[in-house]
C-alpha cells in the first residue's frame, strides 16, 4: 500500500490533528475572545472528520504496513467518539459562564479535538505502539481537561489524581507491551496472534501470558473496570461537568473498542486466558458498581459508579469472544453513550436560583412537579440504565447477555442479571426522589435550546421510538464486528 | 380483522402521550374515551373470535430487527384475559375520577400505559415481545404506587419493583437459552419444541421464579399486601384484577406446555406451596384489621387455587384455573372498589371504624354482599364455577391436596363473612359513619357491571368456557405424555353391562 493511500485512510485523524493545531494557533493569538469561534470551528472539524470516515477510512483495511487499521469497526467507534466529543464542546460555554473566574478558555475545544484524535488512533491501532501513542495522546489531553477549572480545588485534585493513577496504568500497560514484545518479537497485532496460536495447548507460556495480563490490566484502568476503577468517582466528581460528560462517553468507547480489538485481533488464540480476566472484571464491575452506588449523595459520583457498572455489562459481550459478542458490545456502547450523555445533560441543568451548579441527589427532589419535562427525560434515562423494557437500555443488556449465553457462558449471564437488580435499586432511587418526594427549590430556568433539543432527541432515541433505529444499528454493528474476524 | 390487536395497543398508547399535555379534566375524559374504545374493540374481537377455528387468531407479524418480531395473535386463553383487562380499565378510570386530584394527567397516562402493556403481554407471540410487555408493566405500576399511594408507599413501590424484577430476569436468562436452543423466538413454534428433559427442569425453575412472584405464590407473596395497601383504589383493582393474572397466564402459556416433563415432576412443589398458601394466607386474612390487606391475602389464597388447577393436567383443572382467574379478577377488583367507596368517605381502611353500614348505605350493602358471596364461592357466582372445576380436576391427581385446599374455601367463607358482618351489620357506632351517604350514580355505574358479569359467569359459564375449550384440548394433547398418575383409586364398575358413556347426560 502506498503512502498516499495510507494517508487517505487516516484522513479523519489528519483532519482532527491539523484542525486542532490550527485552532491552537488561533487560540494563542485570539485569546479569550476567540473561545466561541474556536468552539464552533472545533465542532465543524469533528463533523469534517466524521464525513472523512465515509471515505477509505472505513474500508481501506490495513495501512501503514499494519500499524493502522481503517475498517468498519474503527469507523463505528469513531462515529460515537466524535458525537460525544461534539456534544461535550457544545455544552461547555453555558457551564463555564458563571463569572467567578474559571471561564471557558479556547483551549478546551482544542484539547477535546486532540483527545479525539488520540482515541481515533486507539480504535484503529494495529500495532502495540500505535495503541500506546494513541492512548497517551488521549490521556494527556484528558488530564488537562480534568483540572480545567484552575481555581477549583476539586478540579485540580481530579486532574492530579487522574494523572498519577493514569501514569501508573500506562506503566503497567507498557510493561505488558514489553513482555509481549520480548517473547513474541513483534508489536504487530497479527504477528502477536501468531505467537499465541503457536503455544502448544496444555503448556503454559509464562512470558506471553504475563504480558497479556498486564496489557489487560492497563486497558481495564482506562475502561475503569474493577479492580482498576478507584480513580473514576473522584475524577468524575471533581472534573467540570462537561468534562465529566466527555470522560463518561468518548474515552469509554475508545477504551472498550481498543480492548475488544486487542483481545480479538492480537490475542484471539489466547481466548481461554483472557476470558477469565474479562469475566472476573466484568462481574466485579457489575457488582461493585451496583453496590457502591447505593450510598452516594452526589449525582456525578452516582453516575461514575453507574459507568463502572456499565463497563461490567460491556465486558460480558467481550467475554463471549464471538462476532455476535463484539456486535453486542458496539450496540451496548451506542445506547450507553446516548443514556450517559442524556443523564449528564440533565445534571448540567441542575443550577440553583443564583446559577451555581448543584450536584446533590436531594436537590432533584420533586423535580417532576417543578420541571416535569426534564424529570420525565431523566426517568427515561434511569429506567433505561436499569435495563427495564421497553426502553433501549434493555435491548443493550439483552444483546450482550444473548451473546454470552450463545457462547455458553451461562453462569456469567445468571450472575450478571441478578446483580443488575441491585443496580436497578439506585436508578430507581433517582426516580423516587424526582417523583415521590416533596419538591425542593426549583432549578434556575434557562433558555438553553440546544441542550433541551439534545435531551429531547436522546430521550426519544432511548424510548420505544428508538426501536426503529435498532435494525440499522444491528446491521452496522454486525458489519463492524465482521471486520475483526 | 387483522390489525385489531395493534389498534387496541395504539389507542391507549396515543392517548397516554396526549394526556400529558391536557388539563386534569381533559385527561380524565380522554382516558375514559380511550378505554371505552378499547372495550368496544374488545367486544368486536370477542364476537369475531371463531370458536373451534384456528388456534391463533387475529395474527399479525412484522419483522422488526434481528430475530425480533412484532408478532401478535391470541387464542382462547388470551382472548378472555384481554376481555378482562379492557373491561376493568374504564372502571378503574371511573374509580379515580374524584379520588385522584393530584397530577391527574400523569396518573391517567400511567393507567393507559398499563393497559397497553397488559394487552400486549396477553397478545404477544414473540418471546421477547412478551418479556418487554411483561416487564414494562413495572414502570407505570411503580409510579402509580409511589406517587399516588398511601403513607408507606415508597417502601411498597420498591418492594414491588425489585421483587418482580429479580424473578423476571431469571426468566429472561432461560428465554435466551431457549432461543439459542430452538432457533426461534416465536411462541407458537416454541410451544411445539421439545426441550431436552434435563434442561427442562432448570428452565421451568427459572420461569417459575418469575411467575411465582407475579402470581404471587407463598412464600414470595409478601410484596402483594404492601403494594395493595399502599396503592390507590384503582391501582389495587388493576393489580388484583389483571396483573396477578400474568403469573397464571405465564404458567399456562409457558411452563406447562413448553416443559411438560418438568411440570409433571415438579407438580409436588406447586401443590405444596399452593396448599400452604391457601391455609396460611386464609388464616392471616382472618386476623387483619385493614380491609385492603384482608382482600390482598384472600387474593393469594385464590391464586393458589388457580395454580393447583393449572398443574392438574386435566381439562377440569385447567378450565377451572382459568375461570378462577377471570372470576377473581372481577370479584377482587370489585371488592377493592367497595373498600375504595367507603375509604373515600371516611379516609380509613380500619375495619373497626365502620359497622352498621346496612342502615344508611343499603345499596352499598347489597352490592358488597354480592361480591362477598362471590368471593366465598357461592353457587351462582363466578368463583364457584372456577373453584369447583379446579378442585374437581385436582381431585383426580391428589386427594390430599384437594382436601387441604378445600379447607381454604371454608376459611374463605369465614374471613369474608366476618369482614362483612363487622363492616355492614350491627349498630352504627360512630357519628361520622352515620353521615356517610349511599352510592353515588358514578359508583353504581362502576359496581353494577361487575356484579352483572359475576352473575353471568356463575349462571352461564359456557360463554367463557367455550372460547378456551379448543385450546385446553390442544394443551392436553401436548402434555398428555407427561401426565402424572393420580392417587385416586377408582372402584371397578359394579355393573359391567353398562357401556361407556351410557347413563351420562
Amino acid at each position: 500500500m502506498d503512502w498516499i493511500a495510507s494517508l487517505q485512510a487516516t484522513l479523519p485523524e489528519l483532519v482532527l490533528s491539523v484542525g486542532a493545531l490550527a485552532l491552537m494557533l488561533v487560540a494563542a493569538w485570539g485569546g479569550q475572545g476567540s473561545t466561541r469561534a474556536v468552539s464552533w470551528t472545533a465542532v465543524a472539524v469533528l463533523l469534517g472528520a466524521g464525513i472523512a470516515l465515509a471515505g477509505p477510512a472505513s474500508y481501506a483495511g490495513v495501512v501503514f504496513d499494519g500499524l493502522y487499521r481503517a475498517d468498519a469497526f474503527a469507523a463505528f467507534a469513531k462515529v460515537l467518539i466524535y458525537v460525544a466529543a461534539a456534544v461535550s464542546i457544545v455544552i461547555a460555554p453555558r457551564f463555564f459562564a458563571r463569572g467567578d473566574g474559571d471561564s471557558l478558555h479556547p483551549e478546551y475545544p482544542v484539547l477535546i479535538l486532540l483527545s479525539a484524535a488520540g482515541m481515533g488512533m486507539m480504535v484503529s491501532a494495529g500495532d502495540l505502539l500505535t495503541l500506546y501513542v494513541g492512548l497517551e495522546l488521549q490521556s494527556l489531553a484528558a488530564y488537562v481537561l480534568a483540572s480545567f477549572m484552575r481555581r477549583d480545588q476539586r478540579s485540580a485534585e481530579a486532574g492530579l489524581k487522574y494523572f498519577v493513577l493514569g501514569a501508573l496504568a500506562s506503566g503497567i500497560l507498557l510493561y505488558g507491551i514489553s513482555l509481549v514484545y520480548g517473547f513474541s518479537g513483534t508489536t504487530l497485532f497479527t504477528d502477536i496472534a501468531r505467537s499465541y496460536a503457536a503455544i502448544v495447548p496444555g503448556q503454559h507460556h509464562f512470558g506471553l501470558t504475563f504480558g497479556l495480563v498486564f496489557v489487560f490490566a492497563g486497558l481495564a484502568f482506562k475502561m475503569s473496570a474493577v479492580p482498576f476503577h478507584m480513580w473514576t468517582p473522584d475524577v468524575y466528581e471533581g472534573a467540570p461537568t462537561p468534562v465529566t460528560t466527555f470522560f463518561a462517553s468518548a474515552p469509554k468507547v475508545a477504551a472498550v473498542a481498543l480492548g475488544v480489538r486487542v483481545a480479538i485481533e492480537a490475542m484471539g488464540p489466547a481466548i481461554g486466558e483472557w476470558r477469565q480476566i474479562v469475566i472476573f472484571a466484568s462481574l466485579a464491575s457489575i457488582i461493585f458498581g451496583a453496590v457502591a452506588a447505593i450510598g452516594q449523595k452526589n449525582v456525578k459520583r452516582l453516575l461514575a459508579y453507574s459507568s463502572i457498572n456499565n463497563v461490567g455489562f460491556l465486558l460480558v459481550g467481550l467475554a463471549a469472544g464471538t462476532q455476535e459478542g463484539v456486535s453486542s458490545v458496539l450496540i451496548y456502547l451506542t445506547i450507553y453513550v446516548a443514556m450517559t450523555l442524556g443523564g449528564f445533560l440533565i445534571v448540567l441543568q441542575m443550577r440553583d436560583v443564583e446559577g451555581n451548579p448543584v450536584e446533590t441527589i436531594d436537590s432533584l427532589s420533586g423535580m417532576s412537579e417543578t420541571r416535569p419535562g426534564l424529570a420525565a427525560a431523566m426517568a427515561v434515562f434511569m429506567f433505561s440504565l436499569a435495563g427495564i423494557p421497553p426502553l433501549l437500555g434493555f435491548f443493550a443488556k439483552l444483546a450482550v447477555f444473548q451473546a454470552a449465553v450463545n457462547a455458553g457462558l451461562f453462569p456469567l449471564a445468571v450472575v450478571g442479571f441478578v446483580a443488575s437488580v441491585i443496580g436497578a435499586y439506585y436508578y430507581l432511587r433517582i426516580v423516587k426522589v424526582m417523583y415521590f418526594d416533596s419538591p425542593a427549590p426549583a432549578f434556575q430556568r434557562s433558555n438553553a435550546l440546544v441542550e433541551y433539543g439534545l435531551i429531547t432527541v436522546l430521550a426519544l432515541f432511548i424510548s420505544p421510538v428508538g426501536w426503529f433505529a435498532l435494525k440499522p444499528l444491528g446491521v452496522a454493528t454486525m458489519a463492524a464486528a465482521k471486520a475483526l474476524f | 380483522m387483522s390489525g385489531i390487536l395493534s389498534l387496541m395497543l395504539a389507542i391507549p398508547a396515543v392517548a397516554a402521550v396526549t394526556c400529558l399535555f391536557l388539563s386534569a379534566n381533559g385527561a380524565r375524559w380522554l382516558a375514559l374515551i380511550a378505554t371505552l374504545l378499547d372495550l368496544v374493540l374488545g367486544a368486536v374481537m370477542w364476537s369475531q373470535f371463531q370458536i373451534g377455528g384456528p388456534q391463533w387468531q387475529f395474527v399479525e407479524n412484522v419483522p422488526l430487527f434481528g430475530t425480533f418480531n412484532w408478532a401478535l395473535g391470541i387464542d382462547g386463553f388470551a382472548l378472555l384475559l384481554i376481555e378482562l383487562s379492557v373491561f376493568l380499565m374504564p372502571i378503574c378510570i371511573g374509580a379515580s375520577w374524584e379520588a385522584i386530584q393530584k397530577r391527574v394527567p400523569e396518573y391517567m397516562a400511567a393507567f393507559l400505559l398499563t393497559e397497553v402493556l397488559m394487552i400486549g403481554t396477553f397478545a404477544a407471540q414473540d418471546l421477547f415481545l412478551f418479556y418487554i410487555f411483561f416487564e414494562g408493566g413495572l414502570i407505570p405500576m411503580f409510579l402509580i404506587i409511589g406517587i399516588w399511594g398511601g403513607a408507606n408507599r415508597i417502601y411498597a413501590s420498591y418492594k414491588f419493583f425489585l421483587y418482580t424484577l429479580l424473578g423476571s430476569l431469571l426468566m429472561l436468562v432461560a428465554m435466551l437459552w431457549m432461543v439459542n436452543e430452538a432457533h426461534t423466538t416465536s411462541i407458537p413454534l416454541l410451544l411445539n419444541h421439545d426441550f431436552p428433559a434435563h434442561a427442562q427442569t432448570w428452565l421451568w425453575l427459572a420461569f417459575f421464579a418469575s411467575f411465582a412472584v407475579k402470581m404471587p405464590m407463598w412464600p414470595v407473596h409478601t410484596w402483594l399486601p404492601d403494594a395493595h395497601v399502599q396503592a390507590p383504589t384503582a391501582g389495587s383493582v388493576i393489580l388484583a384484577g389483571v396483573l396477578l393474572k400474568l403469573g397464571g397466564y405465564g404458567f399456562l402459556r409457558f411452563s406447562v406446555p413448553m416443559f411438560p416433563e418438568a411440570s409433571a415432576q415438579l407438580t409436588w412443589l406447586v401443590f405444596g406451596l399452593s396448599a400452604v398458601a391457601v391455609i396460611y394466607t386464609s388464616l392471616v386474612a382472618l386476623v387483619q384489621s385493614d380491609m385492603k390487606k384482608l382482600i390482598a391475602y384472600s387474593s393469594v389464597a385464590h391464586m393458589a387455587i388457580v395454580t393447583i388447577g393449572l398443574f392438574a393436567f386435566n381439562q377440569q383443572g385447567i378450565e377451572g384455573g382459568m375461570m378462577v382467574m377471570l372470576g377473581h379478577g372481577l370479584v377482587s377488583g370489585a371488592l377493592f372498589l367497595c373498600v375504595g367507596v367507603i375509604y373515600d368517605r371516611l379516609h380509613t381502611r380500619e375495619i373497626a371504624r365502620y359497622g352498621g353500614l346496612a342502615n344508611n348505605m343499603p345499596r352499598y350493602a347489597v352490592l358488597f354482599m354480592v361480591f362477598t358471596m362471590a368471593s366465598v364461592g357461592l353457587p351462582g357466582t363466578s368463583n364457584f364455577v372456577g373453584e369447583f372445576l379446579s378442585l374437581a380436576g385436582v381431585y383426580k391427581v391428589s386427594t390430599t391436596i384437594t382436601l387441604l385446599c378445600t379447607t381454604g374455601i371454608i376459611l374463605g367463607a369465614a374471613y369474608m363473612l366476618y369482614l362483612y358482618r363487622r363492616v355492614v351489620f350491627g349498630e352504627i357506632k360512630f357519628d361520622d359513619v352515620r353521615e356517610m351517604t349511599d352510592l353515588s350514580p358514578r359508583e353504581l355505574a362502576l359496581l353494577v357491571p361487575i356484579a352483572a358479569a359475576v352473575l353471568w359467569m356463575g349462571v352461564y359459564p359456557e360463554s367463557f368456557l367455550a372460547p378456551m375449550r379448543g385450546d385446553v384440548k390442544i394443551l392436553l394433547q401436548r402434555i398428555d405424555r407427561a401426565k402424572p398418575a393420580g392417587d385416586a383409586r377408582p372402584t371397578p364398575p359394579t355393573n359391567p353391562q353398562v357401556k361407556a358413556g351410557e347413563g351420562h347426560a
